[in-house]
């Protein structure tokens, strides 16, 4: 596997935890709004829908609120990751997220195969043939694992149609 | 005696050709889940969970159980072999087990490790074989109230006993809760929080949620920290098997400590983790040669192993009789008995005997099997293991992808479950710990639907959740466990002053 580069540089755990303590504070919020669209008072059946997610909300702002503050009151100058290991963390991402937005397009097979084979050969640097091998391998397995063992069906795009698959 | 009788009738179902078959392969795919980085137990199954559609209820359990068993098997291989824990349970047993390897010991740890792990799981099984029933006739008088007492007292357990800051854990719980909320709601029917987005009509289904937050997730963290495979060759043979079965009775107290540990921390969802660094810790103090632990000594591997295994399959105590799950794999077992419509909890055991008998049984057939499945094909996993993870890597999350598009055919649940995955590599790096939010995710409907139903019966007094004996005592348990750490804080703080004064 390669490695990213080691420079000792990245965001401070600090600010990214602050970050992500906001993130969920906001979802919280949302949580609020939603239920108070779908309403938190009593109706004909008892607590309406919004009753119980709306004084989860708070517990969501409220808890968030207090780890904001213990967060930043906290001694914690260390990195939450180093530049390089973000990018290794991104080099799968979004890869990734290209295979997935594909799937509908192309169908799981042939997205499956691309995404292998660009994995083994760009992270992993791998010679063509083994590339070939397990990135065609895989499906292949799965295929015959899923769709015709157990009877699972996985999307299909226009090569399975041509295929007849 | 009924459940003996009970028992008998539940060997004769996991004895069934089809359900030994569906054992073996059920082990052997869990014992390759254990071995491989980032892929859990939790997800592990979840994944997997869609090539159980086609069996009935009881083969499908069965499986499902089996990887389980045989992913608390596998994380042992890898911790001792390598010194990398595949699974958070397994990390104690790295303190031991990797220095016994590295001394050419690694057939004796491996052995000690497989075999405190039966022993483990064998005394929580021969315990849910004796409690379960009981607890489930009592569960039997629950209403509404008291339902969700025993719901709110797995949950203030988890926020107690966590080693997460307790309100990273509450947040982390209640966002569970709020995608639970998401879609209809059971009791009016009456659409929320879907903001008009027709996808999130059917809610979130925690599986793609277990997929995206343990497997896409740990692979990022993994791709984030490299991985460096650096073992030796794993040999294990009959002569070494036989050798250290001998050495091991010296240590019958050190297992029996652990089992109890392992089975109270089971069943308390506290888990496999801290239950295996609890016994650790604690054979440690108390072992004659408790000052060659981390050195490799045997009994270090021993008190890890087999209170882990005892909490992993202790936490199947609470889900089978009362429908609340110990631990997350626990949670997506009992996801997978609500897709086949089976309701877990107290009337389980009156309506479906044959199915948690035949599931019981299969605990001591599966554990038996994953035994000798891992005694035997142990240089097989470690080569599997030496495959690169630019090779591993991508072939799991393909399968993360599958598990996830299988579960309800649609391409939009694998995106969420990217989505997850991402949101979990930053909550596991933020220090929010997922278990909680799964299990929420999983039980937050019902939990809901008893708390409302419970306020209904009181016209909206909270005093119902104090209403009796019962109740009243759940609800206290449940405030001890939350308060849990601030009660051992005063409680040091308070012998202490005395030892000062």
């Amino acid at each position: 596997m390669t490695t990213g580069s080691s420079s000792n540089t990245g965001p401070t755990h600090k600010l990214v935890e602050a970050g992500i303590t906001l993130l969920i504070a906001l979802f919280g919020v949302i949580v609020i709004a939603g239920s108070l669209k779908a309403g938190i008072n009593w109706g004909a059946e008892g607590p309406r829908a919004g009753f119980f997610p709306f004084y989860i909300g708070i517990f969501i702002v409220a808890s968030s609120a207090i780890n904001l503050w213990n967060g930043l009151r906290e001694d914690n100058d260390g990195l939450f990751a180093e530049w390089g290991q973000l990018r290794q963390v991104l080099s799968v991402v979004i890869p990734t997220a290209i295979y997935v937005g594909s799937m509908p397009f192309t169908g799981l097979y042939l997205a499956s195969i691309i995404f292998i084979a660009w994995f083994m050969r760009w992270l992993g640097k791998y010679p063509w043939l083994t590339v070939l091998a397990i990135s065609l391998g895989m499906p292949i397995v799965t295929y015959f694992i899923f769709e015709r063992w157990f009877m699972v069906p996985l999307p299909k795009g226009p090569v399975e149609e041509w295929l007849g698959l | 005696m009924e459940e003996l009788v009970n028992l008998f009738h539940g060997f004769a179902v996991a004895l069934q050709p089809f359900n030994i078959m569906v054992m073996i392969v059920g082990i052997v795919l869990g014992v390759l889940i254990g071995v491989l980085p980032g892929l859990g137990g939790a997800n592990g199954v979840a994944i997997l969970l869609p090539l159980t559609f086609s069996m009935s209820p009881t083969s499908a359990i069965i499986m499902l159980s089996c990887i389980y068993w045989g992913a608390l098997f596998g994380g042992a291989i890898t911790s001792i072999l390598f010194n990398i824990p595949g699974e958070p349970w397994s990390v104690a047993t790295t303190f031991d087990g990797y220095p016994m390897a590295q001394k050419g010991k690694a057939g004796e740890a491996l052995t000690a490790a497989f075999t405190s792990s039966f022993v483990g799981a064998l005394f929580a099984v021969v315990m849910i074989t004796l409690v379960a029933p009981l607890v489930a006739s009592f569960a039997l008088q629950f209403g509404p109230a008291e339902k969700f007492a025993v719901y709110f007292l797995a949950f203030c357990s988890f926020v107690g006993l966590s080693k997460e800051p307790p309100f990273k854990t509450i947040a982390a719980m209640m966002i569970g809760f709020a995608l639970a909320a998401v879609g209809l709601d059971s009791i009016t029917g009456q659409l929320r929080l879907t903001f008009g987005v027709t996808h999130l009509l059917n809610g979130f289904d925690f599986l793609i949620a277990v997929i995206g937050l343990f497997g896409i997730g740990e692979i990022l963290l993994t791709m984030e920290e490299g991985l460096a495979f650096r073992g030796g060759n794993a040999k294990i043979n009959l002569r070494v098997v036989l050798q250290t079965w001998k050495e091991l009775p010296a240590y019958w107290i050190t297992s029996l400590r652990s089992c109890l540990i392992g089975c109270w921390m089971g069943i308390t969802p506290a888990g496999a983790t801290p239950a295996s660094f609890m016994s650790y810790g604690i054979a440690k103090r108390v072992a004659k040669k408790g000052n060659n632990f981390g050195k490799g000594e045997i009994e270090g591997v021993v008190a890890p192993e087999t209170a882990a295994h005892a909490a992993g399959t202790a936490a199947l105590l609470p889900m089978l009789s009362l429908g609340v799950p110990g631990s997350p794999t626990a949670a997506v077992l009992l996801g997978g008995l609500l897709i086949w419509g089976l309701q877990p909890g107290p009337m389980l055991f009156v309506e479906q005997k044959e199915f948690v008998w035949g599931l019981i049984a299969s605990m001591y057939l599966g554990n038996l099997v994953g035994l000798i499945v891992v005694l035997t094909c142990v240089p097989v996993f470690a080569a599997i293991l030496r495959v690169p993870f630019s090779i591993i890597a991508p072939l799991i999350l393909v399968l993360c992808a599958i598990g996830a598009y299988s579960v309800h055919s649609s391409t939009f649940d694998v995106v969420l479950m990217l989505v997850f995955g991402v949101i979990g590599y930053l909550l596991k790096k933020c220090n929010y710990p997922l278990a909680p939010l799964v299990l929420a995710i999983v039980l937050g409907d019902k939990a809901e639907e008893a708390f409302r139903q419970s306020l209904l019966g009181s016209q909206g007094s909270l005093g119902i959740f104090f209403s009796n004996t019962l109740v009243s005592s759940i609800m206290i348990l449940g405030l001890i466990a939350l308060f849990w750490s601030v009660i051992q804080q005063g409680y040091t703080r308070i012998r202490g002053g005395a030892a000062t004064a």
